[in-house]
């Protein structure tokens, strides 16, 4: 008798398709939904709960809501159960979207947006190319443009001067977000860097910068710098008050995103620095070819994260009486003409899905571009 | 081969030959290092001629690695002198600049960067540091991934790549900085056994192509065939320097004999 014999393989297996995976609806809803007694229960029971919530959501916004009229009679007095008051929305819009920005000036406003829209979406479409000076032009040049447009002060070519304090509604929100966030990212980073640094004075100063503004609250920083402020500056440094809630809602901003930033940096290993130095790329050249490129990649969810917040944050800057989208919308709730039971709920409901149609598209961008830089591996 | 009196002893008066600087590609010259109190290299002294290929061998935690990151100054070091192609390395930016424009290295990891694909990694630093313009730069990687025997690779990811393909790519990375000296840190030790050998041929390429060339590495076949010198370190000191073949067959050191009996069983 021969003993165990070595094995030698004859033939190479070919590689085979995968098995056929079942699929379909049913499959999908048996797996998902209904893979047990108790998720079955769960499913039926949140389903129910959407459904209830749902149904008088809808009901109030559209099925009982009244759409026309010009004063608060129109929502008043009918029968049946309370639904929005839209007409009231639109009857206050204009003050949404300018605030008291002078009627006939408000040309200019809308200019705005249109410049800010033809430069941003090229920007976020990948397929355009001149990206660099699309986004020179949006980040750096818009801004400068903004400013002139909107604050103007040259009655020789027919813009003259707005007073800030004239601006609101969703004017001041935007101007505030947009500033807030292109000021927070590379103020950001350089905080960071900062903080990160081998110079132990830079890393000290960039300590204290970061943990002041984290250590205060938003609200604080908002009063300090609106009623504080002008005690200790000198009579002549008058700065216009939007523009110091402005600085700081950007410094409150940088702060944190310097955090966000900083998680980024941590995450790249020790070669990748010394790769790039070994070839002679010194500091910037390799944070800025190297490191930055991959640890912001990295943090895209924290950035937004706290670009949304900032967005949202904007609403508190009714306390020093800079009246932004929601301010505005709390002045119109005052007005004698428009109290209806349904004011107060169809204004919030209104600019809840302004913030929201906002936020969400931040978000879903972002994840689209986290996605298309996701290196192949 | 350029032979040289083995510097074990660091003689002083090895020094002053600064006739034949241009012949010096590395000095080394009493380099004392610490890692807080942990004395990490002591008294190394080493004087690498243009062209010498130089392998350095030694036990884990001997200080080899440390040494050739010393030679860009990856690594500081505390007490003695380096001087690269007649640059001294000292706290003038300006002069480590200069030295690792001309000093490639290649690391046990690869360190490539991830978010470019091969051909980016390779042009990054002829553009931005030598200021190549981006056609003369890509040219140039082609030719070197061609070198390396890899150019149909330029517009993967380094992650869609194999270990040894990526090493190579490193390597000509480095080699597209037309550096005069390479350093190589254990190129081969992260690689799977069947990529060793792919990795070691594109070396005794460049080592036959005449590239000073300073090794940390355990492949003794590759020491055999390529080094002009072996350098064994332990604890931090130099043990013994000469020639691969009284190496090998006539190592005089005790430790030598001890580290060579448990590598080439």
């Amino acid at each position: 008798m021969t003993g165990p014999k070595a094995f030698v393989r004859q033939e190479l297996i070919s590689a085979l398709p995968p098995p056929l995976m079942a699929s379909g609806v049913v499959l999908w809803l048996r797996q998902r939904l209904f893979s047990g007694v108790f998720n079955s229960v769960l499913t039926v029971v949140s389903v129910a709960l959407l459904a209830a919530l749902l149904w008088p959501t809808v009901r109030f916004l559209l099925i009982d809501a009244v759409w026309s009229g010009s004063s608060r009679e129109a929502c008043v007095g009918q029968a049946g159960p309370v639904g929005a008051c839209w007409p009231f929305i639109t009857a206050k819009l204009t003050q949404f979207a300018y605030g008291i920005y002078p009627e006939t000036e408000q040309w200019r406003v809308d200019l705005t947006y249109l410049i800010g829209v033809v430069l941003l979406v090229p920007l976020l479409v990948p397929r355009i190319p001149y990206k660099i000076a699309n986004a020179f032009l949006f980040f750096a040049a818009y801004p400068v443009l903004a400013y002139l447009l909107l604050v103007g002060g040259y009655e020789n070519i027919g813009l003259p001067h707005v007073e800030t304090r004239l601006w609101g509604g969703l004017l001041v929100t935007l101007v505030i977000s947009f500033m807030g966030i292109i000021g927070s990212l590379p103020l950001g980073i350089l905080l960071a860097l900062g903080r990160r640094s081998d110079l132990p004075i830079v890393r000290m100063l960039s300590v204290i910068f970061i943990e002041f503004w984290r250590g205060v609250p938003l609200i604080t920083v908002l009063f300090f710098a609106t009623y504080m402020l002008p005690f200790f500056l000198p009579e002549s440094w008058k700065i216009d008050p939007l523009a110091r809630v402005l600085i700081g809602v950007t410094l409150f901003a940088g702060a944190y995103m310097a955090e966000v930033v900083r998680g980024g940096l941590a995450a790249i290993p020790r070669g990748q620095f010394e790769g790039s130095t070994a070839l002679g790329l010194g500091y910037w050249r390799t944070m800025i070819f190297v490191i930055l490129p991959q640890a912001l990649k990295h943090v895209i969810p924290g950035i937004v994260n706290s670009f949304i917040a900032l967005f949202k944050d904007t609403t508190l800057v009714l306390i020093v009486s800079i009246f932004d989208l929601l301010g505005q919308l709390r002045a119109g709730f005052a007005d004698q003409n428009w109290i209806t039971p349904a004011t107060l709920f169809t204004g919030f409901a209104f600019a809840g899905i302004i913030y929201f149609a906002i936020s969400f598209a931040m978000s879903r961008y972002a994840l689209y571009t986290e996605q298309r830089l996701a290196v192949p591996r | 081969m350029n032979e040289k009196p083995s510097s074990k002893a660091a003689p002083a008066g090895a020094r002053d030959i600064r006739t034949t600087r241009n012949e010096v590609a590395v000095d080394i010259d009493t380099v004392n290092k610490w890692y807080g109190q942990f004395h990490v290299l002591r008294d190394v002294s080493l004087k690498i001629m243009r062209g010498e290929r130089i392998v350095i061998c030694g036990p884990s935690g001997s200080g080899k690695s440390t040494l050739i990151r010393c030679i860009n100054r990856i690594e500081n070091w505390q007490q003695g002198r380096i001087i690269v192609d007649g640059t001294e390395l000292t706290d003038n930016l300006k002069a480590i600049d200069e030295v690792r424009r001309e000093v490639g290295m290649v690391f046990q990891h690869f360190n490539l960067f991830p978010h470019l694909t091969v051909l980016q990694n390779c042009t990054l630093a002829p553009i931005w540091v030598r200021h190549s313009p981006k056609r003369d730069a890509e040219a140039l990687a082609r030719h070197y991934l061609e070198r390396v025997r890899i150019p149909e690779q330029a517009d993967k990811y380094p992650g869609q790549l194999s270990g040894g393909q990526q090493q190579r790519v490193a390597i000509a990375r480095a080699l597209c900085m037309e550096p005069k000296i390479m350093l190589f840190d254990e190129p081969t030790s992260a690689l799977d056994p069947e990529m060793v050998k792919e990795v070691l041929d594109t070396m005794v390429s460049l080592a036959n192509d005449g590239m000073t060339m300073l090794v940390v590495s355990h492949e003794m076949g590759f020491a055999r065939q390529v080094a002009s010198r072996m350098v064994l370190m332990d604890a931090g000191q130099i043990v013994e320097v000469s020639e691969p073949a009284s190496f090998f067959s006539a190592p005089q050191h005790e430790r030598t004999k001890l580290f060579l009996s448990q590598i080439l069983r």
